[in-house]
């Protein structure tokens, strides 16, 4: 196992919101300058802090959205019985102070010295921080395939789908499945993943690709037993998970 | 001066939970979240064991001595450190006590070992005098795989990633040599009512 140790403090500092991205009805990026960033890698998070005038705090975390390299942003998306995620998704605007800390966070991580192919699969939000790698890869000029597998409620929930679209094609396959509403017309799969769907898209166990799945509990308990049962060694299959924690 | 949000007001969730009871920074939830770096094991019962490692010696229980085992039943409180809190949580367990009383040792740490390859590095005291089990029953309920089943560390006082799931074994240490969070940058030890989140906190 990489022994990567980050043994940095880390220190809360305010950034600014430079630009506020409406992704989705429920869902927009918060696009960050942190004026002492020491970077980060794909698929690692960050602190954010919120304070009231009267001293009262809520802190939640948040996967980077960005590649490294690239401004610090974050994706959000709304939680109805949320506390910070309404904030940010519909207070916070460009000029505003955001208080955070990170990056944070060293083994959902990727980087083309970690090899492939590799397979993302993520459900609703859990797309971020493979995005996130997504960028990456492609910002590094890296040539490993890649297939992501998306698992959205519909096609307006889809994030990123603009980016998606363009970035699918040659080795990058973006693999849709939407669950409970499909476009009219629409022949991409239209179900929750499944060990059927995983057989079709996951790469065989052979090419030793690097798994990495991340979404609510129940979707990732799912995809990581599944691939595990197609016979990907569970070293190599890294999750993250939402759990309902009211975000 | 310090940093204040515009126009955040916040909903104070937590205003009905005893705030004495509540860490700095964590906010109650009455889910039960999971968080987990890979695939869950699913070891069978007849191949599990529970072992104390000291040196080169190694004392283990199969499943069935294990829960021959005098066992107690605790209601805590557990805190983890992505900030959820969960209050009066009632689990069956073996006091680590109970299990460390059948080794002579005088070793200062424990590093707890897991199904998966996860391990969590504990002083001595931490785990010992009634402040640490390995929990087998949840609410009344054998524990589910995805929260550590059959059976996890728990060490409430601590962040939760302590309570180490699928826990198959404690390794007396002469150091406090870090686990899997730990080296990642997580807190060596883990107070909630510090805040000892990450490494410097």
């Amino acid at each position: 196992m990489a022994r990567a140790a980050v043994q940095r403090r880390l220190t809360w500092q305010v950034a600014t919101v430079d630009d506020v991205v409406h992704e989705t009805p429920r869902v927009k990026t918060i696009v960050l300058d942190v004026p002492d960033w020491p970077g980060h890698r794909a698929g690692q998070h960050l602190d954010v802090r919120l304070t009231a005038e009267d001293g009262y705090r809520a802190e939640r975390e948040y996967s980077i959205a960005s590649a490294p390299g690239e401004p610090v942003a974050i994706t959000v998306e709304r939680l109805e019985d949320g506390e910070v995620s309404p904030y940010l998704t519909e207070e916070l605007r460009g000029g505003d102070g955001l208080e955070l800390r990170g990056p944070i966070g060293g083994h959902f991580v990727w980087g083309p010295e970690n090899g492939g192919p590799l397979l993302l699969i993520g459900g609703g939000s859990g797309v971020v921080p493979l995005r996130a790698m997504l960028r990456h890869r492609e910002r590094a000029g890296n040539d490993l395939p890649v297939r992501l597998l998306y698992s959205s409620r519909s096609l307006d929930d889809v994030i990123y789908r603009e980016e998606l679209d363009a970035a699918s094609g040659g080795v990058v396959e973006v693999i849709y499945t939407l669950t409970r509403e499909q476009p009219p017309g629409w022949t991409g799969h239209a179900r929750r993943v499944d060990s059927e769907l995983l057989n079709e898209v996951a790469w065989p166990p052979d090419e030793d690709a690097r798994a990495f799945v991340c979404g609510p509990t129940s979707f990732v308990e799912t995809v990581a037993d599944g691939l595990v049962a197609l016979g990907y060694p569970p070293v190599r299959v890294k999750t993250e998970r939402f759990g309902a924690t009211g975000r | 001066m310090s940093f204040v949000s515009r126009g955040f007001r916040g909903r104070r969730r937590d205003s009905d939970a005893d705030p004495n009871r509540v860490p700095p920074g964590q906010y109650v939830t009455d889910g039960f979240p999971v968080l987990s770096a890979g695939p869950t094991p699913h070891t069978p019962l007849e191949e599990w064991t529970f072992s104390i490692a000291n040196g080169g010696e190694r004392k283990s229980w199969t499943w069935e001595e294990f829960r021959a085992l005098p066992s107690e039943t605790v209601t805590v409180d557990i805190h983890c450190v992505t900030r959820w809190s969960k209050l009066d949580t009632t689990w069956e367990g073996v006091s680590v006590d109970t299990l460390l009383e059948q080794v002579e040792h005088e070793a200062p740490y424990v590093l707890a070992f897991c199904d998966g390859g996860y391990t969590t590095n504990l002083p001595i005291e931490d785990v010992t005098d009634g402040k640490a089990w390995v929990a087998f029953v949840y609410d009344g309920e054998p524990l589910d795989p995805e929260h550590g089943g059959p059976a996890r560390l728990l060490v409430p006082h601590l962040y939760f990633w302590k309570s180490a799931k699928w826990v198959r074994g404690l390794a007396l240490r002469d150091e406090n040599e870090p686990g899997f969070w730990e080296t990642y940058g997580y807190h060596l030890y883990g107070d909630p009512w510090r805040e000892q989140r990450y490494s410097g906190d």
